[in-house]
């Protein structure tokens, strides 16, 4: 029971209590003597692989695991040293970086920007890490990049697709290797024209969140600058599993193209739907229907098995790429893990060793110098071709592969064939793009965290 | 003290002591060490336990006192960070209005709620509440973030950005939400022999909070509206026919045990300012059940050890990997330790779900009351041995604090 016994006395005591308590934080204020967030002192510097290990893109978080784990090995100079033989920076010694060994941590994001953030958050406190790589989604790359900014450590950002990571969100402490959907964009468009002609009439299914809108706008603007009508775009819960709501309209609209702006077990099933229901055997308008799936990933392509068959889309990067670097990272990842490397495994990696290199050139690992180095460096050697990090947003600049689904496939690991390589100059934008936030976006200044 | 009983006040203090000393009995081992990986005295994690453990104190109230069964308390909370992120956008970084906002957002979306589930008791009131929740979380996820009215941002979670209004922001103040100038992100590091110790600014202020919180939580259990709600959890349908109408306490225990969440919300969003739809999720949902009912269903401190718990093992045991395994087992030869290895890699890393079910089902099998249960009867084991309380002491001890 309660007992109501406020007497003056006790109510002086308790707000005196109270008072102290409020009164003990403040005596601690930050304080450090490091130059910058978590300066390596030892022999050992610490990296933090974060990337989804369960959820729907748990399989492109394992391969991306696998990437990094070569990345370390091949940057302290154990296995074939891989990527480091055809890298054009010969920066890296194979001694880890600056002298210092490297070591890592992981965590799992679980595709959720929340457990992405506390995941880092406690490689950043806990373990020390100086920077962060990974992730399977622009969401989490978005979320994890403004923590890494706080912080005031260096994010690499792995598999994220979205305009906004470098577009509206950009930091200047983080940096993407990765395609974006405006590059699908400019990709894709003209691939399309030539295969399917200037008269069609596309019908749009997107993934209701950031990066379904992002794209969807893209390829709306760069179809519709070849002629293209567009019909109607709808957006699908993230959560479907069942799109046949969705493409039964479709067959009605009078499209002759369906455009899937979906990515992973989302984008397996609205294809499979579609296939289901027989478009791709339809005749609309007097010519065969089609489906475009803008961007590809081979493990997509896996679960989508013979659906895939002639479907068009776009891609980072493909291990079947016929260059040094690529021949020699396929080589090196084939050897270890029996498999040829997905897209994100390869942006992973390139990720790792782009940061180790930055950190040699600087001569420190001050997240500051680091960001220098990396503005504006001109770099080949990684399976890309030729490649720039681009200053004002931190944006790679490469060729763009155009794939296809494979007709008849040989083995489980090419189902897709590459149609095109897009060179980069006709990829390209303005920093300030309105697609990328327009004049208001900017990077701000790189945070040391001190 | 402070209008508790003998038996309270020691809890009381028991938690005082708990929280404040946590920085040292977190990090029990010296950061240099391998068993460094064990430590949680680092200021997230301590975030994390103080933040859910306010949360599951909350929605012990509810489902301890009257027994309602609400699976969709993580909406409170996820609509309580929206609340506290937009006034770090629009007015100030300053965490006192954030959080007393969020408390009042919370508690008018749990009154709405409320009414309208409470309807219902057992087994429709839980299904009302998940669909709500999981309703709030779509809303959240993509409906309430699309270009032209972006509440909640969607999937990137709500974040303040260098050009928001933030009319009260001062050009001195830390860009990082504050009180009064101390950062949330101040931290202290104390270092004696090869111990270190992080004394948190953003731990204490939460903890400081936790403690009020809870001890708020002993006055509603020990008062006249607590015996009431545990009425409605012993026999409704008698308190009916005895002419009480048992709506209004129990709408009264939801919309407070939504506050509380909401509050929860808040704190989470003052450490990290960043409001993701992924904490209205269903899941999150059963996970403040779990952690109520691992800690002690009913109990006072139960949920807090169980958010504790649960916390603990998220953080750390997710981040052990096949490499650190290898190193533990390195003194065994080869082959060997490549077997051990293999056996205990489903339960570490990603696995950290499956360990975390295992106990759970112990705990349930073994303990029904939680490790409230296991720990008096721990301290009943130890009493008998000594011998020295008398029987009555004994049963009135063995007593979980309901």
């Amino acid at each position: 029971m309660s007992k109501q016994n406020l007497t003056r006395r006790g109510l002086l005591k308790t707000s005196a209590v109270a008072g102290a308590g409020l009164a003990v934080p403040t005596i601690f204020t930050a304080q450090s003597a490091a130059a910058y967030m978590n300066e390596p002192t030892g022999s050992t510097v610490t990296l933090g692989f974060n990337v989804p290990q369960t959820g729907p893109y748990a399989d492109e978080g394992a391969d991306e695991l696998l990437a990094q784990q070569l990345a370390v090995e091949h940057i302290n100079g154990e296995g074939d040293g891989g990527c480091l033989n055809t890298f054009t920076s010969k920066a890296l010694q194979g001694n880890g970086i600056l002298g210092k060994k490297v070591d890592f941590v992981t965590g799992d994001t679980q595709t959720k920007s929340d457990i992405a953030r506390a995941s880092a958050k406690s490689m950043i406190e806990k373990d020390g890490v100086i920077m962060v790589n990974g992730g399977s989604s622009s969401g989490v790359a978005v979320a994890v990049q403004s923590l890494c900014q706080e912080a005031g450590i260096i994010f690499m950002a792995g598999l994220t697709h979205s305009n906004d990571t470098t577009g509206k969100d950009r930091k200047a402490n983080g940096f993407r290797h990765f395609f974006n959907a405006y590059m699908s964009g400019a990709a894709l468009a003209p691939v399309l024209q030539n295969v399917y002609g200037n008269e069609r009439r596309a019908y749009h299914l997107t993934a209701d969140y950031n990066w379904g809108w992002t794209q969807e706008e893209s390829i709306v603007a760069y179809t519709e600058a070849i002629g293209w009508e567009t019909v109607n775009t709808v957006k699908t819960p993230l959560a479907s599993t069942d799109f046949s709501s969705y493409i039964a309209p479709v067959l009605n609209s009078g499209a002759d193209v369906l455009v899937l702006n979906h990515y992973g077990g989302n984008m397996v099933n609205s294809l499979t739907n579609a296939i289901q229901f027989g478009l791709l055997d339809k005749e609309v308008n007097g010519q065969n229907f089609a489906i475009v799936v803008p961007l590809y990933s081979e493990l997509m392509a896996t679960g989508a098995g013979e659906n895939i068959k002639g479907v068009y889309g776009s891609m980072n990067y493909n291990w079947q790429l016929d260059n040094e670097g690529s021949k020699t990272f396929v080589q090196s990842f084939g050897e270890k893990f029996g498999k040829p490397p997905s897209n994100s495994a390869q942006t992973c990696y390139a990720q790792v060793l782009l940061y180790a290199d930055a950190c040699e050139r600087a001569g420190t690992f001050n997240p500051c110098g680091v960001v220098e180095a990396l503005e504006g460096f001109e770099f080949d050697g990684l399976g890309n071709g030729p490649t720039l990090y681009r200053a004002e947003d931190h944006q790679c600049f490469k060729d763009v592969l155009v794939v296809r689904g494979a007709e008849n496939p040989t083995s489980a690991y090419d189902t897709l064939e590459i149609v095109d390589i897009t060179p980069r100059a006709q990829v390209e934008y303005v920093p300030n793009h309105p697609m990328f936030g327009g004049d208001e976006a900017s990077l701000g200044t790189c945070n040391p965290g001190v | 003290m402070l209008g508790l009983n003998k038996q309270d006040t020691s809890l009381f203090l028991i938690v005082v002591a708990m929280t404040v000393l946590a920085p040292f009995f977190l990090n029990p081992f010296p950061s240099e060490s391998s068993l460094a990986l064990f430590n949680a005295g680092y200021p997230d994690l301590m975030q994390r336990f103080v933040i859910f453990g306010i949360f599951a104190i909350g929605f012990n109230i509810l489902f301890g006192l009257t027994g309602y069964l609400s699976f969709g308390h993580a909406a409170f909370l996820g609509v309580g960070s929206y609340a506290a992120v937009w006034i770090f956008k629009l007015f100030t970084y300053n965490v006192i209005p954030a959080i007393v906002f969020s408390v009042i957002v919370a508690g008018a979306f749990a009154l709405f709620i409320g009414y309208i589930s409470l309807r219902r008791s057992g087994i429709y009131f839980s299904i009302l509440t998940l669909a709500f929740a999981q309703m709030s979380f779509a809303l959240a996820y993509s409906v309430l973030s699309n270009p032209n009215f972006n509440l909640t941002n969607g999937e990137t979670g709500l974040q303040v950005y260098g050009d928001d209004l933030q009319i009260f922001h001062r050009e001195n103040l830390p860009d990082f939400p504050h009180l009064f100038g101390l950062s949330m992100r101040a931290n202290y590091e104390l270092e004696i022999g090869s111990w270190l110790f992080n004394f948190s600014a953003g731990y204490y202020i939460c903890a400081i909070i936790m403690i009020a919180a809870f001890y708020l939580a002993v006055r509603i259990f020990r008062s006249p509206f607590g015996t009431m709600l545990r009425a409605v959890k012993s026999n409704q349908t008698r308190m009916y026919y005895t002419g009480l109408n048992a709506r209004p306490y129990t709408l009264a225990a939801f919309v407070v045990s939504g506050m509380y969440a909401g509050l929860a919300g808040g704190l989470m969003a003052a450490v990290d300012p960043l409001a993701g739809a992924e904490r209205m999720q269903w899941t999150a949902s059963g996970e403040v059940v779990l952690m109520t009912i691992l800690g002690g269903t009913g109990t006072l401190i139960g949920p807090i050890l169980g958010a504790g718990f649960i916390k603990y093992f998220e953080n750390i045991f997710s981040k052990i990997n096949d490499t650190i395994l290898h190193g533990w087992f390195a003194f065994l030869p080869e082959g060997l330790e490549n077997l051990m290895v293999a056996i205990v890699h489903p339960f570490i890393g990603k696995g950290w779900h499956l360990t975390l079910g295992i106990l759970f089902m112990l705990v349930i099998i073994f303990l029904p009351g939680g490790l409230v249960e296991g720990g008096q009867r721990i301290l009943n084991l130890l009493r008998r041995r000594n011998g020295q309380k008398s029987d009555a002491d004994k049963s009135a001890q063995s007593t979980p604090a309901e």
